[in-house]
């Protein structure tokens, strides 16, 4: 084999593999999106709890994606957890818009979700979300129904007289 | 009594063989990387081991990581369905390929493919006392046949590697959307979804850099270091099969505990 025949095919060979390494970034790892990430604005909100919320998270109004979570830090004076969220431009959020922790399905990964308000100032980059509710522990959930069932019912066992209380609401605020 | 005494001086004697080895070819590392300039001074040399090392080993390559990601689709599909989720097909398929399959199986690949033959050329030349005729002319075997190999090796790894996992996912594709029929938009949509080109795509491209330099560095080393005999370098084209395959397996899970432990994937 020759020199030259030697140099093309050592030529198609690296433009393939490289082409093969721009598909996997461009079409595979979304470096496109990525990069359009880096347009649009940030907002803040501060939460109680936020749960297993994660850097990268989905943001969503009315299931649609728009934005990522940044970071999650808490604030050392008031041990708040402090969100940052990065949102895509073409999105306005107004000023009483109200952000929560939610769970995709039962067991599936945590997101934020936006709430718009009806107020017609919107929000501007750098913004605080004043209005937020922070994600529902299960845990938590299951002991506070645990409680209230046992201060309802003292002693079931002596007096089975029965007790028309209405069951506890567990959509309560935990 | 004497036989006890054999064995423990045996043992010893392969240990501290091993050892010695291992500073040997720690040396002979340092001593590539220091005479590599030739080799990007006379682009000629490793053009010519690129194309024995990655051109030659295309076709083994492409046609494993197609046949790859189309077991995945069929083996991914039989459990994914149990769980109404065949859409995350795409991801199941792009993730295990690009963080584990591609790197690594292309690796494996790569050292049966490259490494041995690479191992047994410079056996060979070492027994016809090629590189001892070499160092007579004051030509440096390190720089004019070592160096250039081994490079050619570590760039041509990570090309390869890429191109299997493209490969595996179209072959993903072909039995996923085609033959089974899961939604196309489906496919890409969840894989775009859920690759991280940095987290995923470029830590997989670190492992198959780390693979191909130890792979490399392995083979060049067992050709230099062989027995000048026939049987050594048969003997010596085995050690790099078997040491690299274990080195890629090893060194995967150390990279893997670094990379993906806890980061939230």
């Amino acid at each position: 084999m020759n020199r030259k025949a030697i140099d093309l095919w050592v030529g198609i060979f690296v433009a393939i593999g490289l082409a093969a390494l721009l598909f996997l970034a461009l079409k595979v790892g979304n470096l496109l999106t990525f990069n359009e990430d880096r347009k649009g604005y940030e907002l803040e909100a501060r939460f109680d709890n936020v749960g297993a919320l994660k850097p990268r998270a989905q943001v969503k109004t009315a299931g649609v994606v728009v934005g990522r979570v940044e970071s999650v830090r808490l604030d050392k004076k008031t041990y708040e957890a402090i969100v940052r969220l990065h949102l895509f431009p073409e999105y306005q959020f107004s000023r009483d818009t109200i952000a929560t922790v939610n769970t995709s399905g039962l067991l599936g990964d945590q997101f934020i979700g936006l709430e718009a308000g009806g107020d017609t100032v919107m929000l501007k980059d750098e913004d605080f979300i004043k209005k937020t509710q922070s994600a529902v522990q299960i845990e938590k959930l299951i002991s506070q129904f645990m409680f209230n069932k046992a201060q309802e019912a003292p002693a079931p066992s002596v007096t089975p007289a029965p007790t028309a209380a209405p069951t506890p609401t567990i959509g309560a605020k935990p | 009594m004497n036989g006890i005494l054999r064995v423990l001086t045996d043992l010893g004697g392969s240990v501290t063989g091993g050892i010695a080895r291992l500073g040997f070819a720690a040396r002979f590392l340092m001593a590539v990387l220091r005479l590599s300039g030739t080799t990007f001074a006379r682009p000629q040399l490793l053009l010519r081991e690129i194309y024995q090392a990655g051109v030659l080993s295309l076709i083994i390559i492409l046609m494993s990581g197609l046949f790859i990601g189309m077991v995945l689709a069929l083996q991914g599909y039989e459990t994914l369905v149990r769980f109404g989720a065949t859409e995350s097909m795409g991801m199941l398929v792009a993730l295990s390929l690009v963080r584990e399959l591609g790197p690594v199986v292309a690796g494996l690949l790569f050292a049966s493919r490259a490494g041995s033959a690479m191992t047994a050329e410079i056996g060979l030349m070492k027994t016809t006392e090629q590189l001892a005729a070499m160092e007579v002319m004051a030509v440096d075997p390190i720089a004019r046949v070592v160096a250039p190999r081994f490079w050619g090796g570590v760039i041509s790894l990570p090309l390869l590697a890429a191109l299997f996992s493209t490969l595996g996912i179209y072959g993903g594709y072909l039995v996923g959307v085609r033959l089974i029929g899961i939604d196309s938009g489906a496919y890409w949509g969840q894989m775009a979804a859920a690759v991280d080109w940095r987290h995923d795509i470029l830590n997989g491209v670190i492992k198959s850099v780390v693979f191909a330099v130890a792979i490399s560095l392995i083979a060049v080393f067992e050709g230099y270091d062989a027995t000048p005999t026939a049987e050594g370098v048969s003997a010596a084209t085995t050690r790099t099969v078997v040491t690299s395959a274990l080195a890629i397996l090893a060194l995967d899970f150390v990279l893997t505990v670094l990379m993906f432990r806890g980061g939230g994937g």
